[in-house]
């Protein structure tokens, strides 16, 4: 502790204003720039994966690009967590009315051993009419987590069934592809309508 | 069914309601308020319902167990969400309420868990639901079953 403090002085006395800078630039745009989560998610142009839409179409990362994009994953054997998200996500909607019909929504199951195309249209049909199911086979669901680096898991419960851990936080992108923001479980719709909202107009600011 | 209620100061309003069975000190003075739940996609996916527990009373009250012909498995569970933004859930184990406090099972936290359903939750019903003490009284509500997409007790 002691020896800590001296060095911390020490490094002060060498050049408080450099290493205010220094620190300054490391939170607001260096590695130390907040990160919600781990990992930054991939742009989608550089994302790989083949899916199936509850609808049966065959769909990837690049049915994407084009509109402004809201991605999470979950289950819909989830009881809590997922119902949640997607009602909460359903009510943003709402609020965002005719633009939400601008975004893709696209909910990716964890679980495609449950979630067949019918069990994910089936559940979709319950929310907002913007939402779509994407399910496939279990590398291909594998390879679309990577992309968007989330992580999911499964773990048995004590009935003998299972339930799966997974990234919860909703994953916003502009038009192009890119990576805006996430919305974090649980944020509040204050903040996340407007993020929403700048995903909606980032295209238009953002070109260059 | 343990009827002790005349031991003491059984709160008028539980004897009025009817949806507690008075027991030992202490639950009898749990009132249970804005239960709800959602509706469940047939009988294979696990339900969960929520509410406010709140110990009116002088005593701290444990709750250590949940009953429903609905379910054969609820059980009080908690989801998290780790700084990865990682969501996970496990059963929460006995939960103790202070006098005066409460606790609030809600979406995202703590919820019951209605594992191995019976029947289908259908929307427009509800269903019993027995919240057990660790000083053996039981408090029984009747929780409405709301829409799947419901987002709180309101719909
Ligand atoms: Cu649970």
């Amino acid at each position: 502790m002691q020896r800590r403090q001296l060095l911390l002085y020490g490094a002060a006395g060498a050049g408080v204003l450099g290493l205010t800078l220094f620190v300054g630039w490391w939170r607001v745009d260096g590695p130390g720039a907040p990160e919600p989560k781990g990992q930054r998610p991939l742009p989608l142009s550089a994302m790989e994966f083949r899916l199936t839409d509850h609808e049966e179409n065959e769909v990837g990362p690049g049915n994407l690009i084009g509109r402004p994009t809201m991605v999470f994953f979950g289950f819909t054997y989830c009881p809590d967590v997922c119902p949640t998200t997607l009602s909460d996500i359903s009510g943003w909607l709402e609020e965002l009315g005719d633009e939400a019909s601008e975004m893709n929504v696209v909910f990716i199951t964890v679980d495609p051993e449950r979630d067949t195309v019918e069990a994910m249209a089936e559940y979709v049909g319950y929310f907002h009419p913007v939402i779509r199911g994407w399910t496939g086979p279990e590398d291909q669901i594998a390879r679309a987590a990577e992309g968007f680096r989330a992580s999911y898991e499964r773990v048995p419960t004590e009935g003998g069934d299972y339930t799966m851990n997974h990234t919860a936080s909703v994953f916003l992108f502009d038009a192009k592809g890119e990576l805006v923001t996430m919305i974090d479980y649980h944020e509040p719709r204050e903040f996340a309508v407007p993020k929403i909202r700048r995903a909606l107009t980032e295209d238009v600011e953002g070109a260059t | 069914m343990t009827k002790r209620s005349y031991i003491n100061g059984l709160p008028l309003v539980l004897l009025l309601s009817g949806m507690s069975t008075p027991a030992f000190a202490g639950s009898e003075d749990v009132v249970v308020e804005n239960a709800w739940s959602r509706a469940s996609i047939g009988v294979n996916r696990p339900g969960a319902a929520y509410m406010t527990v709140r110990n009116t009373g002088e005593d701290a009250v444990t709750l250590t167990g949940l009953a429903t012909p609905l379910a054969m498995m609820p059980e009080i569970h908690e989801s998290k969400t780790n700084s990865d933004g990682v969501s996970s859930m496990a059963p929460a184990g006995e939960i103790t309420i202070e006098p005066g406090q409460s606790v609030a099972l809600e979406p995202g936290g703590l919820h019951a868990m209605l594992m191995k359903l019976q029947e289908p939750m259908t929307e427009g019903e509800n269903f019993p639901l027995t919240l057990t003490f660790s000083d053996g009284g039981k408090v029984t509500v009747e929780v409405p079953i709301l829409g799947i997409a419901a987002r709180g007790p309101e719909g």
